[in-house]
């Protein structure tokens, strides 16, 4: 029973992930109904030559909405499970990489190197070319993390509110930091920064997205292993020790694995706050807390919520857009809510 | 089998466990009882390896403890954690198949889950087996617990069972549950060590006793030999008469006034 209730889960969130793609190429300022989107796959993919559309669709398609629509979900996918598992790690729903500074401390490094790429870093981008961006942000994430688990753990214990306190300190010092920053940045830089704030998929290309490929997929095979120890972890860190799980070593592999993750993400679409907090907390409670499922469940949910939030974010005020990070917070801001007031009630989390 | 010779641990300039040694051998229930603050909690830590002994030395079935990785240990040796309130949206047989996590590597095997369902039905939870944790009462988790602990170590002769005041906060007929299962276990040949706070329980179920007091190791033995009431007044400061009834078979111990 149990089990059949998460296999038909998966499947469904595999049928939402892709409705959610197929409803995102097709609507937009350009308009590709169905029957021309399935010619033009046809063509491109088994040189079919039918020829009945007009030539602007398949322009549009394929540099714009299709590179767009497979970062969306490359990214909603690599957050959501970044999130997962950071959350199984802290084991607090509210352990999410955008509240506890990671995605803060991965754009500060990527505002840092585009602002004074060229002039301090430029051996740096030399060696990385393209990768240099992300891996800029890798570090900030990773640093942040690393830096709030030295800090928020002691002794196998996780105090939620000096995590929590922490991430306030983290963001504030780099919207500071980011400010700062702004004075002696050029124009365009200057427009690559505000974009960094609340995130958007308007750059995305197929060259972003050969740069976002490795690193979320480093993330998420690194992570989708993780879903017995999680569990583990779940009944208590020093019970998880008693079945043979590493503690240190799992905790090490999740911080790196899940800065990976968040820090190209970050590089590529700038900060998209509450996706990761929404999307797997939403699965834990109605579904099942078996990160085995959780992991990729939140994975295949977070592809298709950020693909649906990107096709309103660019449609709802045509020709203008939306950043994504308006949207992602409107959804995760009420369930962020609802997990204060549940653990108020509990008195578990805080 | 559980050696230990010459245990020590402080934190900062305070002893906590002093000098401790003690042997609990297969097929027996050893109980360490102690008042609050005795270094009990800490000495079933450095015998589960949660924490690493100054000096001493620790060997589990003729092995260093030293030398046994976190890995190793949790084929054979289980730790039943106090009684705490699980708030995890899994199913009772999800928690118990936790149990076998040692044992498999991604995905349970039919042994794994024929384990899991046996374990759950000798505590008698395989018919909440899909119910979710949350759900259950602290006695019917503690149950599930128990289960998940049976599933780790089952029916493996060298098995060691560790119990940290595994029955706080429970009822008396849940209580006398979880420490009959201990028991029956280690008449099947397992070792098994219990951290009790009530005196008459160590008294009924136990083989052993162990008495720590400040750190120290105050007396070893069974429980006829071990609780006089002497020895309880210097360990606890309290006044006690001891009734020994021939039809129980242990001793009972009343505080008077």
């Amino acid at each position: 029973m149990i089990l059949r209730n998460k296999r038909f889960s998966i499947i469904s969130l595999l049928l939402f992930l892709l409705c959610s793609c197929i409803l995102s190429i097709c609507v937009g300022a350009i308009e590709i109904p169905l029957k021309n989107l399935v010619k033009i796959l046809g063509n491109q993919l088994f040189n079919l030559q039918a020829d009945s559309y007009p030539k602007q669709q398949e322009a549009v398609l394929l540099a714009i909405r299709a590179p767009r629509v497979l970062l969306g979900a490359l990214i909603g996918a690599t957050l959501s499970m970044a999130g997962c598992a950071v959350q199984g790690m802290f084991r607090n729903p509210l352990a999410e990489p955008g509240l506890i500074g990671v995605s803060s401390g991965a754009s500060l490094f990527a505002v840092t190197f585009i602002v004074l790429g060229n002039t301090v870093f430029h051996t740096v981008t030399l060696v990385f070319g393209y990768y240099a961006l992300s891996i800029a942000a890798f570090t900030g994430a990773f640093l942040t993390t690393w830096l709030l688990y030295r800090f928020a753990v002691t002794r196998g214990r996780v105090d939620i509110s000096s995590l929590l306190l922490m991430g306030i300190a983290i963001n504030a010092l780099a919207i500071a930091l980011t400010g700062l920053l702004t004075y002696v940045a050029t124009d365009e830089q200057l427009r690559n920064i505000t974009f960094w704030s609340l995130g958007s998929l308007g750059g995305a290309n197929w060259k972003t997205l050969t740069v976002m490929l490795p690193f979320a997929l480093a993330c998420m095979i690194g992570l989708l292993p993780m879903g017995k120890a999680l569990n583990a972890i779940a009944l208590g860190e020093a019970q998880a020790e008693h079945l043979g799980i590493n503690i240190k070593r799992v905790n090490k592999y999740i911080v790196v694995f899940a800065a990976l993750g968040v820090g190209a993400s970050v590089a590529m679409a700038g900060v998209i706050g509450f996706l990761a907090l929404l999307v797997p907390h939403l699965l834990r409670i109605s579904v099942s807390a078996d990160h085995k499922f959780l992991l990729p469940a939140s994975g295949l949910f977070g592809a298709g919520l950020l693909v649906l939030a990107d096709l309103i974010a660019r449609t709802v005020a045509i020709p203008a857009e939306l950043p994504i990070g308006i949207l992602t917070a409107f959804m995760g801001v009420p369930m962020f809510i609802m997990i204060i007031l549940r653990s108020r009630k509990e008195r578990r989390f805080l | 089998m559980i050696e230990a010779t010459g245990l020590h641990f402080k934190i900062g300039s305070r002893n906590i466990v002093e000098n401790v040694h003690f042997s609990a051998k297969p097929g027996e229930m050893l109980a360490v009882i102690g008042p609050n603050g005795a270094g009990k909690t800490t000495l079933l830590k450095l015998i589960s390896k949660q924490l690493r002994a100054e000096s001493g030395e620790i060997q589990i079935n003729g092995k260093n403890l030293a030398d046994l990785t976190l890995e190793d240990l949790a084929k054979f040796r289980a730790v039943l954690p106090q009684s705490n309130y699980l708030n995890i949206n899994l199913t009772v047989f999800e928690i118990a198949l936790m149990g076998r996590y040692p044992h498999f590597k991604s995905k349970p095997n039919e042994s794994d889950l024929e384990i899991t369902s046996e374990a759950l039905r000798e505590m008698g939870m395989y018919g909440f087996k899909d119910r979710l944790i949350h759900q259950l009462s602290g006695g019917e988790q503690q149950r599930v617990q128990l289960a998940r602990i049976l599933a780790q170590i089952y029916q493996n002769p060298n098995g060691i069972l560790l119990m940290d005041e595994p029955i706080n906060g429970l009822d008396l007929q849940y209580q006398q549950i979880i420490l009959d299962k201990a028991r029956k276990l280690a008449k099947q040949g397992l070792t098994v060590m219990c951290i009790l706070h009530d005196i008459n329980l160590a008294a009924q179920y136990a083989d052993q006793i162990l008495v720590l007091k400040q750190g120290k190791r105050i007396a070893m033995g069974s429980p006829e030999e071990v609780l006089s009431e002497d020895l309880i007044f210097s360990t606890y400061h309290t006044r006690v008469k001891k009734i020994s009834d021939q039809q129980l078979g242990y001793p009972i111990i009343v505080p008077i006034t």
